[in-house]
């Protein structure tokens, strides 16, 4: 078994070596580093293109989920050295998408076959990109007081709604979506449903943030046709999915913006802008102390992540553990935007300029204010490791 | 190997919770501190530990120890620290031992460590904080070395069979050649031992060394590349500790999560106040972060690997955590809490301690600045 596993991680670091392009192994800097797929795919580099097809080719998109579903069929043991090799040289992830990281494992787990074949290849090629219909108006971290209406019209439903913070739904292909099928019970009466974001009905419309960005949508739905077909799980069994996939979103979360293929950016650029003193230190002897324990923090977590998910592969994870993973994590992401912002010093404000790459820092440290708000607040994820894992009384 | 206890793991710790809870809780320390018993632990106490095999836990089997790894002591830690036990465990059956693995004292000591017989101190620190700079002299005198110096924080070294001493051979304070570390009897002419009762009432020596005069064979491995067995004692020490320290925190937050959960105030229990819910939440979390760290330093340390950094990682972090364990108890606790009846506060002036013991966070996160290049 060991021995397979070496031969395993040789091969896998040989094919690595002579396919992932050298392009592909530069720490990702901005946004448009990221790709997402999709059918109106946005390629900065072509590279990008070349990479997330090979990867795609062995199912290295997905490398844990079965290969009749575009998987790579590796164990939990293979693909962890999978990750390790990729992050050893560098390797950038060849494809970010919510259908890889949300929606395939809620449809593994709850999809028919029919949905499974239909659904997860073209999500492993990164043909569709998708987005998650879960926030509304009004509701904020009560989830499950949702307002969007399904109705049910015989083999399909009639969708009327309104959802928010819908991430990059004016960019996105489909939509997982929770919608209501019954006004008697609250969490009881929801139902996951995914449907085409062309539909009749469908509308987004991007919602500017405090970066200049506008990776949300407010996302509307007029008389939109929806097949029931196309409904995961039983009617009224919604929320199941949901928790499920939350527990994946939070889990994802908590990884972004840790994993620092390619070097330390914080502490390059501190080293760049502050300097070092005689004896090799940071000139700043207050932001170096800050970054060290930063450090020491980020580094824990890091294991703290590997132990997380080597207990999720061996059924062993509190189901409530991505809540303090999520919090965890997240708080950590902040707090080290807070300090290459500190390292950057003026440098780090540019808003426009070329040399900052259009503000790259900024826009990137504005953007993680939210890490402790989307996907339930860190006061919410309290609130679930307090009354789930330490059974504090309600 | 997955970052999670395997299940022979799993058995040992839960032998080792219940012989500790069983045989050394919390009144076990709270007896010796009232009799202000002059030793600061109990032999026999050490003696049952090694009936369970557990002073021999990283000792090899060819040596009558079990063979086993730093996991494993990490797991006896653990509970010693969740049970505040004062016990030479950590110097002696994980420190001394790993320093003299395959060194010629191998074979005169490991089996009176097996025994429960041996109790061995470590004599490293020289000032008020840890750090890597070693002035105690050792120069060469006819065959042998004369000792002058002095050295402090050695816990134990009163009661000790012997003393493992690190001194200068060669070089300045601050280089890492030119250490040679030795074994010391504490009865040897010109030593004066002077303990000291500390915060959390455990002893720990001020040491002089006034021309103290050792044969050649009291060096450990080779004179002036004390670094290496040096390296593995520390390393050894730091994850220990570590391991220790998270007993503490987490025998603090056991007691304090069970105090939210039946006291009342305003007619309701305090563990559904929003505000203390959020605050154990994230102290929990913390926790959590600190035994992953732990573990991983523990792994590489078995697995051969470099461990420098993960031993530091573990220690800081562990530090961090723990110190936030104890605030939390007693402030969650209230005025019962600051009362010597009740046990909290022991937990705070045991995670004191245990925080100094080789580096505290600062320490070790400086070091992990330096190895990173800034």
């Amino acid at each position: 078994m060991t021995q397979d596993l070496d031969t395993f991680r040789s091969e896998t670091r040989a094919w690595l070596e002579a396919n992932c392009p050298p392009a592909m192994r530069e720490p990702i800097r901005s946004e448009k580093d990221i790709v997402w797929g999709g059918r109106n795919p946005d390629w900065a580099h072509p590279d990008q293109k070349l990479w997330m097809d090979r990867m795609a080719e062995r199912g290295w998109t997905v490398p844990d989920w079965p290969t009749q579903y575009g998987g790579g069929g590796l164990s939990p043991a293979e693909t962890k050295i999978l990750r390790e090799e990729m992050k050893r040289m560098g390797a950038r992830t060849p494809l970010n998408s919510f259908g890889i990281s949300m929606l395939g494992p809620a449809l593994l787990k709850y999809g028919t076959e029919e949905q499974k074949l239909e659904h997860l290849p073209r999500i492993a090629r990164g043909e569709i990109r998708w987005c998650q219909g879960y926030s509304e108006p009004n509701a904020g971290s009560d989830l499950a007081g949702l307002q969007t209406w399904a109705e049910d019209a015989g083999d399909h439903y009639v969708v009327n709604g309104q959802k928010v913070w819908t991430s990059y739904a004016d960019k996105a292909d489909w939509i997982f979506c929770l919608v209501r099928t019954s006004k008697e019970a609250k969490q009881g009466g929801i139902s996951f449903v995914l449907f085409d974001m062309a539909s009749p009905g469908v509308s987004t419309k991007p919602i500017l943030l405090i970066s200049g960005y506008s990776p949300f949508c407010e996302t509307f739905f007029d008389n939109v046709r929806v097949p029931k077909s196309q409904r995961v799980h039983d009617e009224n069994k919604g929320w199941d999915v949901a928790k499920y996939l939350l527990g994946h979103e939070r889990e994802m979360i908590s990884g972004m913006g840790l994993d620092r293929a390619g070097g330390n950016p914080l502490i390059e650029g501190a080293i760049a802008t502050v300097g070092l003193d005689d004896q090799g230190r940071l000139a700043d002897p207050i932001l170096r102390a800050q970054i060290a324990l930063f450090e020491v923090r980020m580094r824990a977590f890091s294991a703290m992540s590997e132990r997380f998910l080597d207990e999720l592969k061996a059924g062993r994870a509190h189901p409530a553990q991505p809540s303090m993973m999520k919090y965890v994590g997240t708080e950590l992401n902040k707090q080290r935007h807070e300090l290459i912002m500190a390292a950057g010093g003026s440098d780090a404000l540019e808003w426009e300029s070329d040399a900052s790459a259009k503000g790259a820092r900024p826009r990137a440290w504005l953007r993680t204010k939210a890490n402790s708000i989307e996907g339930g607040t860190s006061e919410i994820q309290l609130n679930i490791v307090a009354k789930r894992i330490l059974e504090l009384p309600g | 190997m997955p970052l999670y206890l395997n299940d022979e793991q799993t058995m040992l710790r839960d032998t080792a919770r219940d012989f500790v809870a069983e045989h050394a809780p919390v009144r076990h320390l709270r007896a010796l501190r009232d009799a202000k018993d002059a030793t600061g632990f109990s032999r026999d106490l050490w003696k049952q530990f090694a009936e369970m095999g557990l002073t021999g836990i990283l000792i090899p089997e060819a040596s009558g120890g079990l063979g086993l790894g730093h996991v494993e002591a990490g797991v006896v830690l653990e509970e010693i620290g969740r049970n505040l036990t004062p016990s030479p465990f950590l110097s002696t059956a994980v420190a001394a031992v790993e320093a003299l693995k395959g060194t010629a004292h191998a074979d005169r000591w490991f089996p009176g460590i097996a025994a429960g017989d041996a109790v061995i101190a470590i004599a490293h620190d020289e000032k008020a904080k840890f750090g890597r700079a070693v002035a105690l002299k050792a120069e060469r005198a006819g065959n042998g070395f004369r000792l002058s110096g002095t050295k402090r924080f050695a816990h134990h070294a009163h009661a000790a069979d012997l003393i493992l001493v690190s001194a200068r051979t060669a070089g300045s304070d601050t280089d890492a050649a030119g250490i040679t570390l030795f074994v010391i009897d504490p009865k040897a002419a010109g030593l004066d031992l002077r303990p000291e009762r500390l915060a959390d009432s455990s002893l720990a020596a001020h040491a002089s060394f006034d021309g103290v005069e050792v044969t050649a064979d009291a060096v450990v491995g080779e004179i002036d590349g004390g670094a290496d067995p040096l390296g593995r004692l520390l390393r050894a020490a730091g994850a220990g500790a570590s391991a220790e320290l998270l007993g503490v925190g987490a025998g603090a937050s056991d007691m304090t999560l069970g105090y939210l959960k039946e006291r009342k105030q305003f007619g309701t229990l305090i563990g559904s106040f929003q505000a203390l819910q959020h605050r154990a939440a994230h102290l929990y979390s913390e926790l959590e972060v600190a035994r992953a760290a732990t573990l991983k330093a523990q792994q590489l340390l078995d697995s051969g690997e470099p461990a420098d950094e993960a031993v530091a990682i573990a220690k800081a972090m562990t530090g961090l955590a723990t110190t936030l364990a104890v605030q939390e108890g007693i402030q969650m606790h209230g005025g019962i809490g600051m009362t010597d009846e009740y046990d909290i506060g022991f937990y705070m002036k045991r995670a004191r301690v245990l925080a100094e013991m080789f580096g505290d966070s600062n320490y070790h996160a400086n070091a992990l600045a330096e190895a990173a290049g800034y």
